[in-house]
């Protein structure tokens, strides 16, 4: 048994008055007013403080998960971070439209896994999974909340897809243990939280988006949005991720991770629309705006990941956390 | 009782789906398995990943 992630260091006043919250027992309430809702400070503070909703710090007791003062200042970052995606990201309403639009393949694909297949280094394929870390060595954790959230077929055909990510029964092929087998593949170190440090805010965004709809209820529209928007493009992108290990000559076990995903996502993208967003929808028309909003800020998240990386990329620096 | 049937989903513009796990047989007698709870077969013969769906059926756009 690994142990417990240590805390990480402070990026800005928010953060250091978080962790030194969690760390010394003491409640302060900075403010949040003044943050940049996606800059480091904000989002590092935002994922520790959901951390503890996870698999919590080394050195935190247990309880403070609930300490009112701590869930006081997450619901002023959330409040923060929430408003201004509300703001960058269009509304709509037509989640049929939304979802033929991530139905189509480009002919010619951008983004990061056409940057890996085409011109990627192993050095480009090793931060490119330290970034997916925060997300993956937790894979379908997230989405897991809304579970008794939903009722009838919706919850049913989520919890077919979920059932898959956690393995089927079989911890093997667990979702979260193939990246872990990827990243000894890779000579990278696969504990729980061992990168945090090095992921920088547009990375923590994407992970705080997923937490913040998984743990609120009245969110579970745009759960289910952000986790189409997933699972809908996850097979193409693997697919070219597959091809991009094996032109670099990295080994099986590096590559089973997106290989499974290949095939996985093929059979998600199905279940996720028939089964889980078309008896949501008939069950609770009204959740129509937050599905597109679930999908659209995702994208947007996203596409802030692969400028960030991108940027670095093309100038030959590192897109990690130095 | 008689058994449940398997039940076997034509999307259309997609894979097949079939419920349970299966063993698929090939045109030349190698069987493959699947063990998920639903498999998406290819019949856009697109796949590079046959005869499992890998979503190649899309459309393509500039």
């Amino acid at each position: 048994m690994s142990a417990d992630p240590r805390l990480p260091a402070p990026r800005g006043p928010l953060s250091d008055a978080v962790i030194e919250a969690l760390r010394s027992g003491v409640t302060v309430l900075p403010a949040v007013e003044r943050a940049d809702p996606y800059g480091e400070d904000l989002q590092l503070a935002l994922y520790c403080l959901y951390e503890l909703h996870y698999r919590g710090f080394a050195g935190v007791p247990d309880e403070r998960e609930w300490d009112p003062a701590v869930l006081t200042i997450r619901a002023a970052m959330e409040h923060a971070f929430l408003d201004r995606l509300r703001a960058d990201v269009e509304p709509g309403d037509d989640v049929t439209a939304e979802l033929d639009a991530l139905l189509v393949e480009p002919v010619e694909p951008a983004g990061l896994s056409q940057y890996l297949r085409t011109t990627g280094e192993p050095w480009h394929v090793r931060e490119y999974v330290t970034h997916r870390s925060l997300y993956h060595l937790k894979e379908a954790d997230p989405q897991a909340w809304v579970i008794p959230r939903l009722s009838g077929a919706v919850k049913a055909g989520l919890v077919t897809v979920e059932h898959d990510e956690y393995g089927a029964g079989d911890a093997r092929r667990m979702h979260s243990e193939l990246f872990a087998e990827m990243m000894r593949a890779l000579d990278l170190d696969p504990a729980y939280g061992a990168h945090l440090d090095a992921a920088p805010a547009e990375t923590l965004a994407e992970v705080n988006l997923m937490s913040y709809c998984g743990l609120h209820r009245g969110m579970r529209g745009a759960l289910i949005g952000q986790f189409a928007a997933v699972e809908l493009t996850s097979s193409p992108g693997s697919d070219r991720l597959v091809r991009a290990f094996r032109r670099l000559g990295l080994p099986d076990a590096a590559i089973a991770f997106y290989a499974e995903h290949v095939e996985a996502d093929a059979v998600h993208e199905q279940v996720v629309r028939r089964n889980v967003i078309a008896p949501l929808l008939a069950s609770e028309p009204h959740l129509a705006a937050d599905v597109v909003f679930g999908i659209r800020a995702a994208e947007f998240l996203a596409d802030r990941f692969a400028d960030r990386v991108l940027a670095r990329w093309t100038r030959g620096a590192s897109s990690l956390r130095g | 009782m008689t058994p449940r049937p398997t039940r076997v989903t034509l999307t259309g513009d997609g894979p097949v789906l079939v419920a349970g796990p299966v063993e698929v047989e090939l045109p030349d007698g190698t069987v493959v398995r699947s063990d998920r709870s639903v498999t998406a077969l290819c019949v856009c013969r697109r796949s590079r990943n046959a005869p499992f769906c890998d979503t190649s059926h899309r459309r393509r756009v500039r």
